[in-house]
């Protein structure tokens, strides 16, 4: 066979990256559980396994068994394709996250394969995502609008509602992080926050509005109104069961950590850590040249997941902190306060491009 | 013809070609025959996925993207809402008389004669490798034309946006003995 | 079968479409996950359907109706406004990543980053007087619920209950 290398190693990534997403998609339930468990002194799950860490895998097992209806009013096939396109979307945003630096491979003696470790790197992959979430939206439409159920559908209104007001608020805050960095794809953006170089110190506000959108947009507390269980039953989900639900379920949880990922890579540096210039060159004193590249690559994308996971957590962390909005203040903050503020973020960052910069230059100078 | 022989003498960038267009193709006739018209707005997205996979081999990302975000995922979620505003369950077949169909075909047969003279009367540019610059549907280089040398469009495009959506908003006023959710 | 594995061998090997060929992969990777993971549950689980059990769900109550009602409009002009925005953003990309390129701001003496930002200041605040349009005759509140206080009629003077909720240390009901 002549399929080289470098694209077995492709193939396993993305597998890789398949099975990450799923695993830390499945262990957030089990985590959203016990820290709503710390939160509220109560223990949580802990009968499956030690701590209740089989937990997650008796959910699924129940997902595969349990019985699943199609209500007869529904349209069927709409219905079975809600829950998988809401699935789709959400597995497909984690193909353009750059997860590490990169690893290096020697095939032959002198020829070294330097491979990302991202599944796809294109050069427009911040619009990519934007692209995807704004897909997003369809499978919980569809989903609702299918079920034929009055609550199903006022919740699959309310989603679509939701996620298009915050998507221009999140477009917006990414506009600014494009006019400091000038380039579309995320392993840029995150190359040039190298070290302790955070956007966050940047982009304070920016960074803000971002992850309110997410929220928005992942349909978490305060922000969960279109599956508020004290208005709507279950949302766009009230008729679904078994798997179909599960997928509904999972790809909230998969939305979660991509949203993470992407805040930890556009705000946090994403595999980028302070002293890592010094970490990488210990790294290689001791272990050579390509084993001690590989070894930092996997620090950096250890931390990577430490940043993500911690975003993850906040998710949770809000959750049981802050009550629901109510649907005239959800648009109103989304239309009067998020768009008008991520406008003057966006001249503030050109403004302190244009005047700040060179002044800070010649300062240095 | 020989299917192997075909297959042997296709390039990759041919072969995505003929994919897409079949695709493209296939879904756009599913927009026309479904019944349900939320089936016919599924089949609708999927051709725009379809053409910006188009885009793609063309090399034009930024099109691609934006046809994806703008098309696909703003103005069918428009499309989906109104569709779902409707009461679909009835089937007012009544309306659909015989004087619309003829208007239908009228319409439609006057629309394809265009298309056909059209693509008649194209020239198609010949493809030259040593003038042909891959970067072209690049964002950057979109933008440096966009902002430098169409500057005054650009900025009248904004204007008819101002007008649009005043339009939208006058559309949407509230009027006495409006029910609310 | 030997010249399509050739053939599918053959557009790997491609660098054009080989970061795109990588996005197809793996959204077909998906779509098999999604639809082995549907198949293998449906091939596990009971299948007993009965009437009951399919009808739509409404509190316990039979459905009345359809679930097909009339929407507030104010969906769809939200809508509408979000596709107008959504295009300005959408011209908003390629000016950004141009804005700070260096090779224009040095051809240009730094003027190109003035001239790029006046530029888009001017098409954004077009777009903002629409918003502003927009916000300033309303079209942007919601609708709010008005809650009703309900008035009761008894014998009993309001001051009385004020008088007892002080007497224990009760807040009082009154209070905003």
């Amino acid at each position: 066979m002549t399929i080289d290398v470098a694209l077995i190693i492709k193939a396993i990534i993305i597998l890789l990256i398949f099975g990450i997403t799923l695993l830390i998609a499945m262990y957030s339930t089990y985590g959203e559980r016990k820290v709503a468990a710390f939160m509220q002194d109560r223990i949580g799950p802990n009968r499956a396994g030690p701590f209740g860490l089989l937990q997650p895998l008796a959910d699924a097992v129940k997902m595969f068994f349990k019985e699943d209806f199609i209500p007869s009013q529904a349209s069927k096939w709409l219905f079975i394709l809600g829950p998988c396109l809401s699935m789709l979307t959400a597995l497909m945003t984690s193909a353009v996250i750059p997860f590490g630096d990169s690893v290096k491979y020697e095939s032959a003696p002198g020829k070294v394969w330097d491979i990302p470790v991202q599944a796809i790197d294109v050069n427009i992959g911040i619009l990519y995502v934007f692209g995807v979430v704004s897909l997003g939206v369809y499978g919980i439409m569809v989903g609702g609008w299918a079920s034929n159920n009055k609550f199903s559908l006022l919740g699959a209104i309310r989603a679509a509602s939701q996620n298009i007001s915050y998507e221009i608020s999140m477009g917006l805050a990414i506009i600014a992080i494009l006019m400091m960095t000038g380039s579309l794809s995320i392993r840029h953006i995150v190359e040039q926050q190298h070290g302790g170089n955070w956007n966050i110190f940047y982009q304070p506000l920016g960074f803000v509005i971002f992850i309110t959108c997410a929220f928005a947009e992942c349909n978490r507390t305060p922000f969960d109104l279109p599956e508020c269980e004290t208005e709507l039953i279950g949302g766009y989900h009230t008729e679904y069961s078994s798997m179909k639900l599960g997928f509904y379920l999972f790809a909230e949880y998969i939305n979660m950590f991509v949203s993470s990922a992407m805040i930890s890579s556009l705000y946090f540096g994403g595999y980028n850590y302070p002293g890592m210039d010094w970490v990488q060159a210990q790294l290689t004193g001791s272990l050579g040249e390509i084993a001690g590249h590989n070894v930092g690559t996997l620090i950096g994308t250890l931390v990577f997941f430490a940043k993500s996971l911690f975003f993850v957590f906040f998710y949770m962390w809000v959750r049981w902190t802050l009550p629901r909005f109510r649907y005239d203040q959800l648009m109103n903050l989304g239309w009067k306060a998020l768009i008008p503020l991520a406008m003057i973020n966006i001249i503030l960052t050109g403004g302190a491009i244009l005047f700040l910069k060179p002044l800070i230059v010649s300062f240095l100078k | 013809m020989d299917f192997s022989g075909f297959l042997n003498n296709l390039t990759p960038a041919t072969g995505f070609f003929y994919f897409l267009s079949f695709l493209t193709i296939l879904t756009g006739l599913m927009v026309v025959l479904s019944k349900n018209p939320i089936h016919s707005v599924l089949y609708l997205i999927a051709t725009f996925f379809c053409l910006s996979g188009h885009y793609v081999l063309l090399n034009a990302q930024f099109l691609a993207a934006v046809n994806i975000i703008v098309y696909a995922g703003a103005i069918m979620v428009l499309f989906l809402f109104v569709i779902m505003f409707l009461n679909l369950k009835q089937e007012d077949e009544e309306s659909k008389t015989n004087l619309t169909k003829i208007a239908a075909m009228v319409t439609g047969g006057t629309l394809f004669l265009i298309f056909v003279a059209v693509f008649r009367k194209t020239q198609f540019g010949a493809f030259n490798a040593y003038s042909f610059d891959s970067q072209v549907g690049m964002v950057e280089s979109l933008g440096e034309v966009l902002y430098k040398d169409y500057l005054l469009p650009f900025e009248l495009a904004s204007i008819l946006f101002l007008v649009a959506m005043i339009g939208a908003v006058m559309l949407g006023r509230r009027e006495a003995g409006d029910r609310h959710f | 079968m030997r010249t399509l594995i050739d053939f599918v061998q053959r557009i790997f090997k491609t660098n054009m479409v080989s970061e795109f060929g990588t996005i197809f992969l793996f959204i077909v990777t998906a779509i098999v996950l999604i639809v082995s993971m549907l198949m293998l549950a449906k091939l596990l689980r009971p299948h007993k359907p009965n009437v009951e059990k399919l009808t739509t769900y409404e509190s316990g109550e039979d459905p009345i109706g359809n679930a097909n009602v009339q929407f507030n409009v104010r969906f769809y002009v939200v809508a509408l406004v979000f596709l107008l925005f959504e295009v300005e953003l959408v011209f908003l990309f390629p000016w950004a990543v141009v804005f700070g390129q260096a090779t224009l701001i040095q051809q240009t003496d730094g003027l190109w980053g003035w001239f790029s930002l006046v530029e888009m200041l001017i098409f954004v605040g077009i777009l903002v007087l629409g918003l502003a349009y927009a916000w300033a005759k309303g079209y942007l509140d919601w609708v709010r619920p008005q809650p009703k206080v309900p008035v009761i009629e008894t014998k009993v003077p309001a001051n009385l209950y004020q008088k007892v909720n002080e007497k224990y240390g009760r807040p009082s009901v009154n209070e905003k």
